[in-house]
């Protein structure tokens, strides 16, 4: 009899405890669960589809992350939500959000599909694979990778992002209004010189590309090109 | 002998002499060591001080120089440039004499005489002691110069005239170090001394007339000028009044940002990581004490409910929200809207949500953002926006339901107070 009664005593326990703990709010000591502010538009480890606009920001190296992360805290890259978001935030707390970002693996999307005349993805191909001397416009790739997926540690991969945030992207570097107070900016210089045509095909046609390969080291950077992406391999160095 | 007596009284003046200069020389490198020890003991109590008048938060443009100015304050008056105040002898301070500082923050007057606009709030800087000014004065002069000129400052007209700047000053004005209140305690004083002279509460945490003048000093709440945020009454149990609440807990919010039931976002999320955060124990404690003393002062609060009655159909269109809220808001602040105590805030009973004015609540929904960074609090959970997501009448819902959810009881929010929340800096 006692045991029935304390078995009934601790049934009441279990059903009070249940009653009160289903309202909890169980929080994990994760940076996952800290950077939810992030991941509303970025997309989580639960999402893997691609949104029309927000960047990926998973397997993106960590340099490049975090000086963006501080460039628009800070003003530099000019965008209001992510400048407000950050503001009271410190250097040593948003390199930890990108190393958590950088470390991120994530399937890619699948490749946008479009369609693209001969000449205009012949047009793109030039721009990305070869530049134009003449007009001293490097190639994409030969700042942002062989492969386009960037170089480390701080200059950005080109593929796995949407075609409407590379168009965004170029034509706010275009504008000057990307970037300001570090100057000069080398992407300002390239960018300028591109058409609205230019644009579109470069776009498009990274967009229809599938993600393949890893990020290059450094060495693979050329010295005139080091030389005139200076700032961006500066603030890395300045985060060592 | 007589060569031997000259030989003697020469050794005897050389040695003489030797010691004499050699004693002197003792004496002047003891007083010189010593001033430099006062030196550094100044200079180090003018960093402190400077923190706590939190010089750098509107001397530093974003991202730029410390203390080098260019931060652009944009008010109803027109925009301010703020100045370089680093040594630098052309574009900053580097000229100025103690006296120059004293007539700055004291007087409101600039070293060419001009006076200045109480954007500057020399209007709560006044009260600051002459002591305290030559240290901060002393820490100024020690920073590294930067040599940086600033746009000038773009006032609107009538505004930009010295002679109405002068009617203003007389009207408004009054100059005076703090004067102590014998029937408190000295940590009451310190805390006064603190919160209403170099920590400039009053620069924001009051109505500021249509002339930009603090009503008074009694820290009842009112908006920004200019950044579109409304700093809580600290004198009513309804907004963020402190008389009720233990003095660790006031000490807690001042050094760390968050407590288990309250944390800071926006301009006083800045205030904490720039300024609050570095105050010693001591004065943490005073301050509290003070902010914990300010009297009750509901009379000139008031709810704000705009309904009298939550009949049926009010409760159906708050359902409304009832449903957002469960989809977005729910995981992190509970069903209960109790949230997760010193991580996501509790809605219930959160004087931020039910307050009269739903600015702030409105602004969180829309633009999201992490309390500081703090030595106490280094990892910081963080709201999301969703400004980006819900459209301005969605976001209304979720306010008025939160705002008359779980036993709270405030006015009902519309599309249109959405619309008027937007923009603004921070």
């Amino acid at each position: 009899m006692f045991r029935v009664f304390v078995f009934f005593l601790c049934f009441i326990a279990c059903v009070a405890n249940v009653n009160g703990g289903t309202t909890a709010v169980i929080v994990p000591d994760t940076m996952a669960e800290r950077v939810r502010a992030c991941t509303i538009c970025h997309t989580g480890e639960d999402k893997i589809e691609r949104d029309a606009y927000y960047p990926r920001l998973a397997g993106k190296s960590q340099g490049y992350l975090f000086n963006q992360l501080r460039h628009f805290r800070d003003g530099r890259r000019i965008y209001p939500p992510m400048a407000i978001l950050l503001e009271n935030m410190s250097d040593e707390y948003l390199q930890e959000f990108a190393q958590y970002f950088s470390l991120l693996q994530l399937p890619y999307p699948k490749p946008e599909q479009f369609s693209m005349q001969a000449e205009e993805i012949a047009l793109a191909e030039r721009l990305i694979y070869s530049g134009i001397p003449e007009k001293d416009i490097p190639s994409c790739s030969a700042c942002h990778g062989d492969n386009l997926m960037g170089i480390e540690p701080a200059i950005p991969g080109l593929l796995g992002l949407s075609r409407a945030y590379i168009t965004a992207q170029l034509n706010g570097w275009r504008g000057g209004s990307l970037m300001r107070s570090r100057t000069p900016e080398c992407m300002y210089e390239v960018a300028k010189q591109l058409s609205d045509d230019d644009v579109n095909a470069i776009a498009k046609l990274l967009a229809r590309q599938p993600v393949e390969g890893k990020s290059r080291p450094l060495s693979e950077l050329s010295p005139e090109l080091r030389k005139r992406c200076g700032h961006q391999i500066l603030l890395s160095e300045e985060m060592k | 002998m007589k060569r031997f007596v000259t030989f003697c009284t020469c050794s005897y003046l050389i040695i003489a002499v030797f010691w004499g200069s050699l004693a002197f020389a003792t004496t002047d490198m003891v007083a010189e060591a010593s001033k430099r020890s006062t030196n550094t003991q100044q200079v180090e109590l003018g960093a402190y001080l400077a923190r706590i008048g939190n010089c750098m938060g509107c001397h530093t443009a974003k991202g730029g120089q410390p203390f080098a100015g260019g931060r652009r304050l944009a008010t109803s008056f027109g925009v301010f440039v703020t100045s370089n105040i680093t040594p630098d002898k052309n574009t900053g301070i580097g000229l100025w004499s103690e006296e120059d500082f004293w007539q700055t923050l004291h007087h409101g007057k600039s070293r060419d005489g001009r006076l200045l606009y109480p954007v500057f709030p020399y209007t709560e800087y006044t009260k600051v002691t002459r002591q305290d000014a030559n240290a901060i004065f002393a820490y100024l002069q020690s920073l590294p110069p930067i040599s940086q000129s600033n746009p000038a400052s773009d006032i609107a007209f009538p505004y930009n005239s010295q002679i109405l700047l002068a009617l203003w000053r007389t009207l408004f004005f009054k100059e005076g170090v703090y004067e102590p209140d014998f029937s408190k305690s000295e940590t009451w004083n310190r805390g006064a001394y603190l919160a209403q002279g170099l920590g400039h509460c009053n620069a924001c945490h009051t109505t500021r007339n249509v002339l930009g003048a603090s009503q008074d000093d009694t820290l009842t709440g009112g908006e920004i000028g200019g950044m579109n945020w409304y700093a809580p009454s600290l004198s009513s149990r309804l907004e963020a009044g402190l008389s009720d609440w233990p003095i660790d807990e006031i000490v807690a919010l001042l050094k760390t940002g968050v407590t288990e039931r309250s944390m800071t976002l926006g301009p006083m999320g800045a205030v904490v990581r720039q300024s609050l955060q570095y105050l010693s124990e001591k004065d943490a404690h005073a301050m509290a004490i003070y902010l914990k003393s300010l009297s009750d002062n509901d009379s000139k609060i008031s709810s704000g409910v705009n309904f009298s009655v939550m009949t049926g159909s009010l409760r159906r269109y708050l359902d409304f929200g009832g449903q957002l809220y469960e989809k977005h808001c729910q995981t992190c602040h509970g069903t209960d809207g109790k949230g997760a105590p010193g991580i996501y805030p509790a809605l219930a009973g959160n004087r931020s949500v039910t307050m009269k004015s739903p600015l702030n609540t409105i602004r969180t929904v829309l633009h999201g953002g992490y309390p500081p960074t703090t030595q106490g609090n280094p990892k910081p959970y963080g709201m999301p926006p969703f400004q980006q997501i819900l459209r301005n009448e969605e976001v209304a819902l979720i306010v008025s339901y939160i705002r008359n959810t779980w036993g709270n009881r405030a006015s009902l929010v519309t599309a249109v107070d959405v619309e008027r929340s937007q923009g603004g800096t921070h």
